[in-house]
């Protein structure tokens, strides 16, 4: 055996998750395919299509893979969208609902939809 | 004023969209990550290796019916509905990819490390095995055949790698804890130093 190349990508590693919000969009996406929403098929075909744009965009941009869980977000945003469960619309309202609410919210204090100045809907 | 990400802003904004209209539970959400992070890992893969190493008759039946042996440990569910057992010999290694996006047997590895979701290594362990294999640390005998395993969202495989020489008489779990999850997907091999140098 010979020694390991230090630098090469594939000695990289980390947890499964780097951030809290990987693990919720990871969940999210599980917990629709229990509920019967979406099958892995379509799950890998949309998460497939999403990874091949990106790197059509910057061919260099998931080389290490830091920005996965990036294109899975943007997989399960274009699934429920396109099976009619939440439209791209609605979802940007509701964000643009937890901008305002985050603003809104002292530092330190749980961020919540009703601290939104607007009402949260959206 | 308290900060969030766009990332983070479109993650909270497509939760609550999803509860709201009673799609998911904020307490499966929790459920879910909890499993991924700290239960399910190549532990329950190294389990089913080991046991193939002691139990002939394991073997076989994985050989034969994958899906149903390693279920019999315990280990099903999600991503783990169709499974193959790919057995590595003297004359053929295995190493499994996915092309396409990152399919892999969560039951059996947990979740997929960092590498094997990156382009290169989905791209270069179809072109180029053996580069791959050396920049893991990995040389195989030249005539040892690679066979190169695509997975997709309706097969996964899990490598066995070979029991390595010097593990005469082990236990079990001795066995197993020499198992890695690299030796399990191909892009490494077993040795018996890593306990008992």
């Amino acid at each position: 055996m010979s020694a390991p190349d230090a630098a090469s990508l594939f000695r990289r590693d980390a947890p499964p998750f780097r951030a809290p919000w990987e693990a919720q969009a990871f969940a999210l996406t599980v917990a629709l395919h229990d509920k019967g929403l979406l099958t892995w098929a379509e799950w890998a075909e949309a998460l497939g299509a999403e990874i091949k744009a990106a790197q059509a965009r910057d061919p260099a941009s998931c080389d290490d893979g830091s920005d996965y869980y990036l294109r899975w977000l943007a997989a399960t945003e274009t699934l429920i969208a396109r099976k009619g469960i939440a439209s791209e619309a609605a979802l940007a309202a509701r964000k643009a609902a937890w901008e305002r609410a985050t603003e809104a919210t002292p530092h330190g204090q749980e961020i919540v939809l009703a601290n939104d100045p607007l009402g949260g809907a959206g | 004023m308290s900060h969030l990400s766009d990332v983070e802003l479109r993650v909270r904004a497509l939760e609550s969209v999803l509860v709201e209209k009673g799609y998911v539970e904020p307490a499966t959400i929790d459920a879910i990550v909890q499993t991924y992070e700290s239960e399910i890992g190549p532990k329950n893969g190294a389990a089913v290796v080991a046991r193939s190493w002691l139990d002939p008759q394991f073997a076989a039946w994985l050989k034969r019916d994958a899906t149903a042996a390693i279920a019999s440990l315990g280990f099903s569910g999600r991503g783990g509905e169709h499974m193959v057992a790919c057995f590595n010999t003297p004359e053929e290694h295995n190493l499994v990819v996915c092309t396409l996006c990152s399919c892999y047997p969560w039951p059996v590895l947990g979740l997929p490390p960092t590498w094997y979701k990156s382009p290169p290594y989905r791209s270069r362990a179809v072109m180029d095995p053996r580069g791959v294999l050396a920049e893991f640390g990995v040389a195989l005998p030249a005539e040892t055949r690679i066979r190169i395993w695509d997975s997709t969202s309706e097969m996964r495989y899990l490598v066995i790698p070979m029991r390595p020489a010097g593990t005469e008489g082990w236990s079990e779990a001795e066995l197993a804890a020499i198992v890695t999850r690299d030796s399990m997907i191909g892009t490494a091999v077993v040795t018996a130093e890593a306990v008992r140098a």
